[in-house]
Formats: C-alpha cells, sequence, structure tokens
C-alpha cells in the first residue's frame, strides 16, 4: 500500500496545482490577519474563506485528478494488486496532500495569530472538510464516465453545499418563522458538513452571544461536549459513507 | 491451467460474450481470432480480472479468480493500445511497476535491450509514438518471466524488424512451455507461432482446434488460408443451406 501511496503523492506534487493551492491559501489567511485589527475577527474571514474554498479546491482537484489518473488505474489493474488498494491509496494519497496544503497554507498563519482552541478548531474541520469533499469527488467520479459530466457532478455538489442550501435554509426560516422549528433546524444541519462545520467554529468565537434565540439553541446543543462529539461523528459520516459507495462502486466497475 | 466456464457478458444490453467456454493448458500457444467486436478484448479482460463477468467462472491453476489478484503475478498483459500516466518517462514507468511487483525473481530485460529503449529512458509518454508505447507494453509483459502471456495484438504499429524480434521473444518463452494467448488479425504472422486456434464470432466461440486438425480438415498448408475457407463455407451455408449440402 504505502509504494503505491508514495508513488500518487509524488505524481500530485509533480502538477504544481497543490503548491498553487497551499500559496492562495497562505497569501489569504496572512492577509486577513494583517487586514483586521484583531485576531477575532481574521478567524472570522478566515472562516469563510474556509468554508468556501477549500470544499471547491478540494473536489475540483481530487476529480479531476481521477479522471486523468485512468490510465494509470488501468496499468496498475493489470498488475498483482487488489482493487480496493488501489481505490484506498487513492484516497489517501490525495486527501493527505490536500491535508498537507491546507496545514502549510493556514494551519500555519492559524496557529501563530490564534493559538487557541478556536484555532486548534479550525484547523479540525478545515482537515475534516478537505476529507470529506476528497470523498464527495471519488463518488462523483465513479458515477460516470464521462469526464465533463464528473466534473459537472463535482462542481453542482459543491455549489449545493456551499451556496443552495443555506439559501434552502434561509427560504425554510422566513416562511415557518411562526413556529417553534429551533430544535429542526439543528437537525437540519446535519445535512450538509459546510454547515456543520460553520455553526461548530462560530459557538466557539465570541460573536455567537448575537445570534439570537436560535443562536442559544444551537449553543444548547453544539456547545456541550455531546453535542460536539455528535457533530464530528457526523462530519466522518460525511467522509466515510461516500467514500465506501464509491468503493463498491469501484470494485464492481469494468475497465 | 486456466479453464473458463460458461461466462458471459452484457454490456447494458449489449451481449459480448454468450457462455464462452474454454481450456487452456500450459505450452500451449493460442491463438484467439475474430472479427472486430466479437469479443476477444473482453474475454482477455476477463481473465486479467478488469471486466468483471456476469455469469461463470474463471479458474486459475485450480483456484476461482473472482476477487483474488494474486494470480496476476503470473501473468504479463500487453494491452492493445497501451494507456499511460502521460507525465510519466519510460524510465519511471518500468521502475514503478519493478517497485510495485517488488520481486525477487530475476527480470527479463532482453526485449528491453532488443528495443533499444534505455537510451529513451527519460523520454515522456506523451511524447511517444504508438510503436515505441507497444514497445513499452512488450517489455513490461514479460519482464517478469510470468507463466502466462496475453498478448493484445501485439504486432501492431510496430515496425517489421520490431515486431520479428518480438515474435523470435515470443517463440522462445513457447519453448519454455509458457501458455501463451495472442489475438491478432494479421494471420499470416502467426503461421509459425501458434500450436491452438480459437475462433470467436459474436460472443461466442465458434470452434477451438489444433493447428494440426485445422490444416488437416482444409487441405490449406497456411493458416490464414485455412481460416478463409473455413469463413467461406460457414457463408456459404448462411446464405443458401441446401447449396452447402451439396459442395
Amino acid at each position: 500500500m504505502n509504494r503505491i501511496i508514495k508513488i500518487i503523492l509524488l505524481d500530485i506534487l509533480k502538477s504544481k496545482i497543490v503548491l498553487a493551492y497551499t500559496f492562495i491559501l497562505a497569501i489569504l489567511s496572512w492577509s486577513s490577519f494583517a487586514l483586521e485589527d484583531n485576531s477575532a475577527k481574521g478567524l472570522l474571514t478566515i472562516l469563510n474563506v474556509i468554508l468556501f474554498t477549500v470544499p471547491l479546491v478540494s473536489i475540483l482537484f481530487a476529480t479531476i485528478y481521477l479522471y486523468n489518473s485512468s490510465e494509470f488505474i488501468e496499468l496498475l489493474l493489470s498488475q498483482p494488486i487488489k482493487r480496493k488498494k488501489i481505490w484506498i491509496s487513492l484516497f489517501l494519497g490525495l486527501s493527505f496532500s490536500m491535508i498537507a496544503a491546507f496545514f502549510v497554507g493556514a494551519g500555519i498563519p492559524l496557529l501563530i495569530n490564534s493559538p487557541d482552541s478556536v484555532g486548534i478548531m479550525m484547523l479540525l474541520n478545515g482537515t475534516l472538510i478537505t476529507i470529506i469533499f476528497t470523498a464527495l469527488a471519488f463518488l462523483s467520479s465513479i458515477l460516470t464516465r464521462d469526464k465533463a459530466k464528473g466534473i459537472g457532478i463535482a462542481i453542482m455538489t459543491w455549489l449545493f453545499f456551499a451556496l443552495i442550501f443555506d439559501g434552502l435554509v434561509l427560504f425554510l426560516l422566513f416562511q415557518l418563522q411562526d413556529y417553534p422549528i429551533e430544535n429542526a433546524m439543528v437537525g437540519m444541519t446535519a445535512l450538509s458538513p459546510i454547515d456543520l462545520a460553520r455553526i461548530q467554529i462560530l459557538l466557539h468565537l465570541d460573536v455567537s452571544a448575537m445570534m439570537g434565540y436560535t443562536g442559544a439553541i444551537f449553543k444548547d446543543f453544539f456547545g456541550t461536549s455531546t453535542g460536539l462529539i455528535v457533530s464530528f461523528l457526523l462530519l466522518s459520516l460525511w467522509a466515510i459513507i461516500p467514500f465506501i459507495i464509491s468503493l463498491k462502486k469501484f470494485n464492481k466497475k469494468d475497465l | 491451467m486456466i479453464e473458463i466456464q460458461n461466462i458471459s457478458k452484457k454490456f447494458g444490453k449489449l451481449e459480448v460474450l454468450k457462455g464462452v467456454n474454454l481450456l487452456c493448458k500450459k505450452g500451449e500457444c493460442i491463438a484467439l481470432i475474430g472479427p472486430n467486436g466479437c469479443g476477444k478484448t473482453t474475454l482477455i479482460k476477463s481473465i486479467l480480472g478488469m471486466v468483471l463477468p456476469d455469469n461463470g467462472s474463471i479458474v486459475f491453476n485450480g483456484k476461482s479468480v473472482v476477487g483474488e489478484y494474486v494470480y496476476r503475478e503470473k501473468i504479463g498483459y500487453m494491452p492493445q493500445i497501451g494507456r499511460y500516466p502521460d507525465n510519466m518517462t519510460i524510465g519511471q514507468i518500468i521502475e514503478m511497476i519493478k517497485k510495485i511487483r517488488n520481486t525477487n525473481n530475476e527480470l527479463d530485460e532482453d526485449l528491453l535491450k532488443a528495443f533499444e529503449l534505455e537510451k529513451m529512458f527519460d523520454k515522456q509518454m506523451r511524447t511517444l509514438s504508438g510503436g515505441t508505447t507497444q514497445k513499452v507494453s512488450a517489455v513490461l509483459a514479460f519482464l517478469f518471466n510470468p507463466e502466462v502471456l496475453i498478448l493484445d495484438e501485439p504486432t501492431a504499429g510496430l515496425d517489421p524488424l520490431a515486431s520479428e524480434i518480438l515474435k523470435e521473444k515470443i517463440i522462445q518463452e513457447k519453448e519454455k512451455g509458457k501458455l501463451i494467448f495472442i489475438t491478432s488479425h494479421l494471420l499470416s504472422e502467426l503461421d509459425d507461432l501458434i500450436t491452438e486456434i480459437i475462433f470467436m464470432q459474436d460472443g461466442e466461440v465458434h470452434f477451438h482446434k489444433k493447428v494440426e486438425v485445422l490444416k488437416a480438415e482444409t487441405n490449406e498448408i497456411k493458416i490464414s488460408k485455412a481460416i478463409a475457407s473455413i469463413l467461406k463455407q460457414k457463408q456459404i451455408e448462411n446464405h443458401n443451406p441446401k447449396l452447402a449440402k451439396v459442395s
């Protein structure tokens, strides 16, 4: 397994996209800390950057990489290697390189400017979001043989979680504002990994005091250690389930 | 050595293999021939586990290959169209496969020398011509001294010199008692190579015969003519069954 992961890692490093991604993350993080006068505001800016760019780059890069390595996968399949091993190695190689880019790009400024629980929380959530969207990329690339369609699915997935889902939640909130839906709202957030991560981090910042009654309900759930564990479990499920489905499909695929 | 029992495969609505049965033993050199799209490559890919058949079983050395992978150590596969990662060089590809196989067995680098690929080790795969890519595929297929060689149109795209080198290598390996599968459309090239012929049509094995038997039945000296006369015979049967009886 290690040999294949090593080959994949070297191959990813050779395409300079990951380096560019690291560089961009670094510029965004350093500049948002430099522009704001206190680190809490800087964190908020970074939060939005992380929740927007990290999923997009993870899902797009992974999908394109998978389509481009179809030859490599084919070559490996005629060698004595388990199918599962090929797919898992690809997943580990890709998520590892994306996580490394995130750590170097955003992790270093975060830990220097905000070396407390919020900074670590942010790192953890960024890592999970990276893994989740890599897993979703594996799912979208196995669904269709057509590269254009696959990338389309990947972009739609990102668009849904980053924009459309929030719109839907907002719409529901306004439509049902006469009813007590706060608890249902907590449940709704489980349906989007980006929202889960956002709420987790927001509740660790002081701004959560300004979020009103719904914020209090959220704090009631996510603020407790049980809520924290449950939400991390949910995030892990968001990574595991899409990947397992894609693994099952890959095992049955004809090449 | 390889036993194929009643395998069938559908791609969507298209039935590519319809209950194929085959038995191949050590030391045989088998030509798999048939018109385009008759299921040759699908059959080969099923043996390699790249295509998973809908029904039936494939047994390699007494063990079913479903879900297995270790048996592929004993197979050298040369694909019809070799597809390799674009940004890797010839040297990197060969080095990578060596690392993945990680064997202590002696490597067979005859073809590497004969094709003079060492000179081009730092050329990237995307810059290679079709023929050179074929050479790389051939080198990789023979590199680990496999017991079974599966060659999908090995000489297509090779220049006459290279294809002669490859043919000699195949004969050499055949004399070591290996099982060799070749698919080809150039029947004239097969004459001094093969011992058996499998003729496939529309996803079915039409016949599986020893070369001598086939030649004797059709009174021809060359394989190409023998096959041609069988095909003609078949055509007559299809068009006019009565006529076939008379002739």
